[in-house]
């Protein structure tokens, strides 16, 4: 890319992460998206083989652009138990956690990761900016809080054989670490945190450096996973993998409550399918709480769907209905041809009380064929568990190769 | 402390300002048990009396009585606890340097020069801003509307509302009350009359004790707002000042078996499971309650008293954004004998004085209060209590005046000096109409709106416990989440002038606060 430090920044209306030469140095097709103000790509090579190596083998994904936080002072604790609706007593240092947090509506605004660093420090990682959020959360906690989305550099790295690489990269004892727990390891120009986390519902970890760290670590992992068809990937691959562990996106799942303006439009946590999130009694006040309360006691409007759709055609933005031909009740928000699943599934929400695990919804599914479209009538099973949860995600020591 | 400490109230009132001795004294006379626990060390707030110079005493806060809700006073039967009137049906004088005053009262305009026309529309003008009042009133005496989750009452009230403007007024006076109701009284009386003099006196009443100037905003909605409340916009004084009021419902309560400490200053509230349970006081005493009910304004009971992680965080946005900037300062002068007014007899100071010889000249006074300046030329509502209530010198007299404007955050701060140098301009300004005023005075001092926060813990010296304009009124009042009184925690309450339906000593606040609670599980 062109120098666009200082007031040359201008000159394009995208910003490089510090990945990016690395990036483009491996992308033969030059198809890249705006992602909160960076440009990112979506492919760099094939998606089938880039989703394959998140399953097969090692992807690795940049994810810089993630908006990232820093969250510091004696209050930190009580600050993180009043913004999130889990109980943050229980989240120790060197743990993470996944949570959503809400309006006073009980509306959520994002979901995100959680990273107890210190006694007193948290770290925040949220798919949307959360600055104005943080804000307003301060107001009377002595905390300090910082944006430091452009300061950290990210990569995640996720796949079966991903434990091995980085213990051939050096980090030792990497193979002890918990699914949700993290570590800082010693890195040429100062530490960096590795994360056993991430958004595949696999074996992953997330790497997070200081900028002037990025292409070091980029090339330790990359030479450490020569003979295991290490990978760097894009956003489109990824996509399939979240799909096929039923994890919900912003924009797509949910319209974050701060910025939606139509009333009924945004979600609560249960409707969701996050209310084990939710510790309505963990005895302090937390955003939403009396909101959520209500909704527990009388009921949610939606309910969040895993689905199983019949036959080959993907149900995207399909209406859900009772019946075929019956009552109109829900719609889909994700779908995908899960590739290691080898199912054809879609993310959704139906109307109370329809939805229940086990049963049938129908989705009329549109879809173009040269250029006329068709339509057809597909059975759509609630899914309990999402299509892909192997055992390695969470499995401890993750298997040698 | 060890006496009642940890002895369980149904209800803890903290303050004893009026509100919240209104507020116990309905409680109490329901059966609840009530401790009041007040501060400072005697109780009323900003409505007391308080001794200034050798024995002289004076109502250092408000120093009218013109909005005190009947319904409060009749409950409460303040005068068998002692409340008399020293003074009542108080006409208003609108001073002019050269002595042409304008005499106001209930038989109408004179003097000034004033025009036949003029003279007779004030009177059309004021019995249509009276029917509006009338209209409204029935306003302060329920809690706002609860316009997401309306219930019976609620639709109740939203058609009475409907009724009265519609039916009540008639579709002329109805159309004219929706035009005007929105507008700025500069330009309404701009509309109404010529007289300078008469149209200075109105623009002054319509933004006394708040942050506006006759062209803001709003400004017609606070002139009827002094309307609403009390006895058809009569003005009284009590006698032995406004701590007479409160002495009297501080006995009412006291009747009805609600304790009141004074000395005894909050420190924080107890909150148990996302439940207010109690108050802990400053020298580490506790006491426990089912409710708690705050007199103190929003933003410190929210901010200070209770703490911000104790409520979820749009809410404290809110509370944070409550805009509470007060203006108003007040001067009080000890005074050897009467000075001589130019052209006003001893008998006509028992009038209420008004320096405010244009609506221009009030917007101009404001104009420097914008950008945290005390107004050059300020406006001033004078009382010479002392004239009608011999109980408050044993000799001389003592002179009150509400001054306009004197922002809370002055540029450079309320230093000494600034102090003197504003309090000499008010006496300046004084002596414009009262030449040989300074022969008469043995003390003087100037109370800005710094003081009334140390004193009165009013936030901003903010007289309404925050500002009364469309935005901050009925269901917005303090906050969408909390109009009702309960505030959005368990067991905690405001009853002050920070909600509905506002400041002035009206007592309506507390009176709504406890019918809000009593009635609380019955619908
Ligand atoms: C200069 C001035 C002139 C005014 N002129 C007039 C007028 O002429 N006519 C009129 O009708 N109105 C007038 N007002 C307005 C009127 O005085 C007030 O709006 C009214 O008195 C407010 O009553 P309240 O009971 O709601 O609150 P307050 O009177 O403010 O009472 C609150 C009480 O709570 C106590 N408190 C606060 N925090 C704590 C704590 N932590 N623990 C224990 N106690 C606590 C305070 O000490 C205080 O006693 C004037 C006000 C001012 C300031």
């Amino acid at each position: 890319m062109r120098d666009l430090s200082g007031q040359n920044h201008y000159l394009s209306a995208v910003r490089a992460t510090p990945f990016y030469e690395k990036q483009k140095a491996v992308d033969l097709v030059n198809t890249w998206h705006r992602w909160q103000g960076y440009t990112v790509p979506d492919v760099l090579d094939n998606v089938t083989v880039e989703y394959f190596a998140i399953r097969n083998s090692a992807s690795v994904f940049d994810i810089t652009p993630m908006s990232k936080y820093r969250i510091k002072g004696p209050d930190a604790l009580a600050f993180m138990n009043r913004l999130l609706p889990r109980d943050m007593t229980k989240l120790r240092v060197g743990r993470v956690g996944y949570t959503v947090w809400c309006d006073d509506e009980g509306m959520v605004i994002d979901d995100g990761t959680v990273f107890r660093v210190a006694e007193d420090e948290y770290w925040l990682c949220a798919q949307e900016r959360q600055l104005e959020v943080l804000k307003r959360n301060a107001i009377g906690f002595q905390i300090e809080y910082a944006e430091i989305t452009d300061e950290v550099a990210a990569l995640s790295f996720q796949g079966p054989v991903t434990c091995k690489i980085l213990k051939n990269a050096g980090f030792a004892g990497i193979e002890t670490m918990k699914m949700f727990d993290l570590r800082f390891f010693d890195f040429p120009d100062g530490e960096i945190m590795i994360s056993r986390s991430g958004y595949t519902g696999d074996l992953g970890y997330e790497v997070w450096v200081q900028n002037d760290q990025a292409e070091a670590i980029w090339d330790t992992l990359f030479e450490a996973g020569k003979h295991y068809d290490i990978r760097a990937i894009g956003g489109d691959a990824l996509e399939i993998a979240r799909v096929e562990a039923g994890l919900i996106a912003a924009h797509v799942e949910f319209s974050p409550a701060n910025e939606t303006v139509r009333p009924g439009h945004a979600k609560s946590p249960y409707e969701l399918g996050l209310g084990w999130l939710v510790k309505l009694d963990k005895g302090v006040v937390f955003n939403g709480r009396r909101a959520l309360m209500k909704e527990k006691k009388n009921g949610s409007r939606h309910r969040f769907v895993k689905l199983d759709v019949e036959g080959n055609k993907t149900a995207c933005n399909a209406y859900l209905f009772d019946k075929k031909h019956g009552k109109q009740i829900g719609h889909v928000s994700s779908t995908a041809w899960a590739p290691t699943a080898k199912k054809n599934i879609a993310l959704g929400f139906v109307d109370m009380p329809h939805g229940e695990i086990g049963t049938e919804v129908w989705a009329e599914i549109y879809y173009m064929k040269e250029l006329k479209w068709n339509t057809r009538w597909a059975k759509c099973t609630v899914m309990k568990d999402a299509a892909w949860n192997p055992p390695r995600k969470t499995l401890t020591p993750p298997a040698d190769f | 402390m060890t006496d009642m400490s940890n002895t369980t109230y149904d209800s803890i009132i903290i303050g004893g300002g009026h509100n919240g001795l209104v507020c116990a004294a309905y409680l109490a006379k329901a059966g609840k048990r009530v401790l009041v626990l007040e501060a400072r060390g005697e109780i009323g707030g900003a409505a007391n009396t308080m001794t200034f110079c050798d024995g002289r005493k004076v109502s250092p806060c408000a120093h009218y009585l013109n909005q005190l809700n009947s319904t409060v006073r009749r409950d409460l039967n303040l005068t068998s606890h002692g409340l008399k009137m020293a003074g009542s049906d108080i006409s208003t004088i609108a001073l002019n340097p050269e002595g042409d005053h304008l005499f106001l009262n209930d038989q109408g305009a004179s003097g000034a020069g004033i025009s036949a026309n003029d003279a007779a529309n004030y009177g059309r003008f004021m019995k249509l801003m009276q029917q509006y009042s009338t209209m409204l009133g029935f306003l302060v005496d329920l809690p706002p509307i609860d316009i997401f989750n309306p219930d019976w009452d609620d639709k109740v009230a939203a058609l009475k509302l409907g009724w009265n403007v519609r039916f009540g007024l008639g579709a002329e006076k109805m159309s004219e009350f929706l035009r005007m109701v929105g507008m700025n009284i500069y330009d309404v009386l701009d509309d109404e009359f010529d007289n300078p003099t008469l149209k200075g006196a109105l623009a002054f009443d319509a933004v006394l004790g708040t942050h506006t100037g006759p062209r803001s905003p709003g400004s017609v909605l606070t002139f009827l707002y002094r309307m609403v409340a009390g006895t058809d916009g009569a003005v009284e004084l009590p006698e032995g000042g406004m701590g007479a009021v409160t002495s009297a419902m501080a006995k009412a309560a006291a009747g009805f078996g609600a304790t009141i400490k004074t000395g005894a200053r909050v420190a924080s509230v107890i909150v148990e499971n996302c439940v207010a349970t109690g108050v802990v006081l400053d020298n580490g005493a506790t006491y426990s309650a089912t409710h708690i009910i705050s007199n103190a304004d929003p933003k410190t009971t929210v901010m200070d008293i209770v703490g911000p992680r104790h409520f979820e965080a749009d809410f404290v946005k809110r509370v944070d954004n409550i805009r509470m900037r007060g203006n108003a300062a007040k001067l009080h002068i000890a005074l050897k004998s009467l000075p001589r007014f130019t052209n006003l007899s001893a008998e006509q100071l028992r009038s209420r004085l008004l320096i405010a010889p244009t609506h221009d000249d009030v917007e101009r006074a404001f104009n420097h209060a914008k950008y945290g300046e005390a107004s050059a030329n300020p406006m001033m509502e004078i009382s010479i209590p002392s004239i009608d209530d011999e109980t408050l010198c044993d000799e001389g007299h003592v002179l009150s005046a509400i001054v306009q404007y004197a922002p809370y955050t002055l540029k450079g701060g309320w230093t000494e000096a600034a102090k003197d140098n504003f309090r000499d301009a008010c006496i300046d300004r004084i002596a414009r109409y009262a030449p040989d005023i300074r022969d008469h005075i043995e003390a003087a001092e100037l109370v800005t709106p710094a003081d009334l926060e140390q004193r009165y813990g009013m936030r901003g010296g903010n007289w309404h416990h925050g500002e009364l304009t469309l935005d901050q009124m009925l269901m917005l009042r303090p906050a969408p989440e909390a109009s009702r009184y309960a505030l959005p925690l368990d067991g905690l309450y405001l009853c002050g002038a920070g909600a509905h339906p506002g400041g002035g000593v009206m007592g309506a606040a507390g009176k709504n606060a406890a019918k809000t609670i009593l009635s609380e599980g019955r619908s």
